[in-house]
């Protein structure tokens, strides 16, 4: 018979060799690309494949060689970065009306927003590319920051609201006792008490707009396509492409999986933000 | 004087600007699908833009599939945003019909378009015009492992018939040497089992549509080709080749696990490259297997270079695709890559160099199969449609993938042959009945 103490040890380790089991396998398709692109593509499809081999470079080489990197990982950097930004000045009031100024049409509001993700894509790809087409949005970066606002911003909504609702109105209404006005209500206290919330709604927006492929495949070509479209560009229904697939997925991953590194503490205090009071 | 200067600097300013834009190159862009052929053709972009230092090259490369429904949307929405299109023979006919490409008339006198293969040409016209000029063509054949069939006293005929295929798949199939009788394509897809799939059933004398656009999936023929499909690749295939596509088996018969595949043509360069396959030396090449006729029983498909009316750049695009498709191309490729590289199954002058048939040892099977296949006569029974491995009608993408998913589906033991055929003559008399081509 166990004592308490030991019940305790044993579920720590228990929940510990799980979390790393979880880690792993999330991790495993990612180091799997990044050893992938330093194989042979014979090795890249070799049966049973192959934990040891001869590393090369040849496959970053041919993707240097062949495409201009830096042109679609500069169109990513500003379609996300920008889609963030304005997102954000968007999200930011509209989730600070809905958390403190409800109505009772509020939640009916966030269910609609959030019923905009129900629809697929390719159902409104004709009317878009139409309207882009007649606006000379069709193959631009501004065309591309308008798409990514819209499509993430019911998520960035989402998000902010429910940081926001974790904040006491109280806290607010002593602000505006003290004599705030409005935008130093916001500013002042509302965003550094949300902080890590808002940080880990950056970062998501970020990621999804970095990762985003079938808006950016249809509405761009030769000027503003992203590292998305530049991965697109290297499968092949015949012929091995795996290995220079794994080289060009590693150099496309490679900026937001470093900046998601640096910024993991804001991530993770954003993202159990409330979930302790 | 400071507003003398000032005004002197704007003049300059604005001549300089008038002057870059009066010599501004013509941008052309050009959407491509990635395999090896196109690729080297990005690679010498630098050589044309010398030889027309006023145009200027873009190149947007795609997956096929991807790179379809991107010009599909584009080319229906008159976006403008392509001025070359890598489209295959079923786009041609079809957008051509539709009045979306240009028409390939008044071309160069040095391009000898009688230098390509007539049932090429056929390919991509609609009506006797042309609509796209090729870029390579191919055909399917099959491959066999020659040192396996020599070691167990096998002989491969010019012309195998399903039925040999199966006798020597019998023979052959050892798996727990990892040594597969036969390779096939089981991966859904009107691109990719379906493929194969209507070269067999034409092989076995069956057809899409009988004159009266009505499916036959019902009728024996198509009942004896896929059973009989079924059944070689369960008894004789590799484990899970109902997903198993062109890369796939591509992979298996490069490791030495496929004693045959019938396959695209283009394998063949794959196959008997060294730096990518272990069976290189032993790679022997027979014409697609016919059954009861060999009336289309090997497929015909080519890309082609387009140029669409929504085109702001039509004389530089027109001026790209003939110096991309010419002789001249054929003879820079050779010189910079090799004879071997010379693209594919478009020139008969291509097939009459010596070096080159040294080079490719699957060549003179190559331009066999594509002299066989034909798109206006595919069938053993006449058909109201054309393509080999395909009809170009517009409805029959999204038919064949349907049908392509219950084969596989019968290929991988969820359904029955029978199941899987009488859902597909239902689907496919559905679609057309909802295109119109009858009204029940």
């Amino acid at each position: 018979m166990l004592s308490l103490k030991q019940r305790r040890s044993l579920n720590t380790l228990l929940l510990g060799v799980l979390a790393w089991g979880v880690a792993l396998a999330i991790f495993f398709p990612i180091f799997w690309m990044l050893l992938t692109s330093f194989k042979t593509e014979i090795d890249a499809f070799a049966t049973p494949p192959q934990l040891f081999f001869s590393p090369t470079l040849e496959n970053y080489t041919l993707v240097n060689e062949r495409s201009d990197y830096l042109h679609f990982a500069w169109n990513s950097v500003v379609v996300s970065f920008g889609s963030t930004i304005i997102g954000m000045m968007l999200a930011v009031p509209a989730a600070y009306s809905m958390a403190f100024f409800e109505t009772k049409r509020t939640k009916g509001t966030l269910l609609w927003m959030l019923s905009t993700k129900m629809l697929p894509p390719v159902g409104v790809l004709v009317p878009i590319y139409l309207i882009f087409k007649d606006t000379g949005l069709l193959d631009t970066k501004t065309g591309l920051v308008i798409i990514y606002t819209l499509i993430n911003l019911p998520i960035m909504i989402w998000m902010a609201y429910t940081y926001f609702k974790e904040i006491p109105k109280e806290v607010l209404e002593a602000a505006r006792m003290d004599g705030s006005s409005l935008f130093q209500e916001l500013w002042r206290v509302l965003l550094p008490m949300s902080k890590g919330g808002l940080a880990a709604t950056v970062l998501l927006s970020l990621i999804l707009s970095w990762n985003e492929a079938f808006w950016s495949l249809n509405l761009t070509a030769s000027e503003a396509a992203p590292l998305t479209a530049l991965i697109a560009s290297y499968s092949s229904p015949e012929g091995l492409f795996w290995a220079k697939l794994s080289a060009v997925s590693t150099l496309a991953c490679a900026p937001i999986l470093i900046f998601g590194w640096i910024s993991q503490k804001q991530l993770v205090r954003g993202l159990s933000f409330g979930a302790v009071k | 004087m400071n507003k003398k200067r000032y005004l002197a600097a704007v003049m300059a300013v604005g001549m300089t600007a008038a002057a870059s834009s009066a010599i501004a190159a013509t941008k052309v862009t050009i959407g491509t699908v990635n395999n090896g052929d196109m690729v080297r053709m990005q690679g010498l972009s630098d050589e044309f833009e010398k030889l027309y230092p006023h145009i200027d090259l873009n190149w947007v490369v795609l997956e096929e599939n991807v790179l379809r429904q991107r010009l599909t949307t584009d080319i229906a929405t008159d976006g403008g945003q392509f001025d070359v299109m890598t489209i295959g023979m079923y786009e041609a006919p079809i957008w051509g019909e539709k009045g979306w490409l240009t028409p390939m008339e008044d071309l160069p006198s040095d391009y000898d378009l009688d230098d390509i293969f007539p049932s090429v040409l056929g390919g991509l016209s609609f009506d006797g015009t042309l609509y796209a000029l090729p870029f390579y063509a191919e055909s399917s054949m099959t491959f066999y492992r020659k040192d396996l069939f020599e070691a167990n006293g096998l002989s491969m005929p010019r012309q195998p018939s399903w039925d040999q295929m199966k006798t020597f798949a019998e023979k052959l199939h050892k798996p727990e040497e990892d040594q597969y009788g036969i390779c096939l394509r089981g991966k859904a897809g009107w691109g990719e089992n379906m493929a194969l799939i209507t070269t067999m059933g034409n092989a076995f004398g069956a057809r899409w549509f009988d004159v009266n656009w009505k499916p036959e999936f019902t009728g024996p023929e198509w009942q004896n080709a896929i059973s009989f499909y079924v059944d070689l690749l369960s008894n004789y295939g590799p484990p899970g080749a109902s997903s198993n596509g062109f890369n796939e088996n591509l992979a298996l018969f490069n490791s030495g696990k496929c004693a045959m595949w019938v396959d695209a043509t283009v394998a063949g360069s794959f196959l008997t490259d060294e730096s990518q396959s272990r069976v290189a030396e032993h790679v022997g090449f027979a014409l697609a297997p016919e059954q009861v006729t060999s009336k289309g029983s090997g497929w015909l498909w080519a890309w082609a270079l387009a140029v669409p009316v929504s085109s702001d750049s039509k004389d530089a695009a027109k001026t790209f695709i003939t110096w991309a498709t010419s002789r001249a191309y054929s003879q820079l490729v050779e010189e910079t890559y090799g004879i071997a590289s010379v693209p594919p199954g478009t020139r008969t002058s291509t097939y009459d160099n010596e070096e080159y048939l040294a080079a490719a040892p699957f060549a003179s099977r190559t331009l066999e199969a594509i002299g066989n296949a034909d798109p206006n006569n595919s069938t053993l029974n006449p058909s109201p449609y054309v393509g080999v491995q395909f009809a170009a009608i517009p409805e029959f993408q999204s038919i064949a993938t349907q049908v392509g998913k219950l084969i596989s589906g019968a290929l991988a033991g969820s359904m029955s042959v029978d199941h899987a055929l009488k859902a597909a003559q239902s689907i496919t008399l559905r679609e057309m009945t909802r295109a119109r081509y009858y009204s029940n």
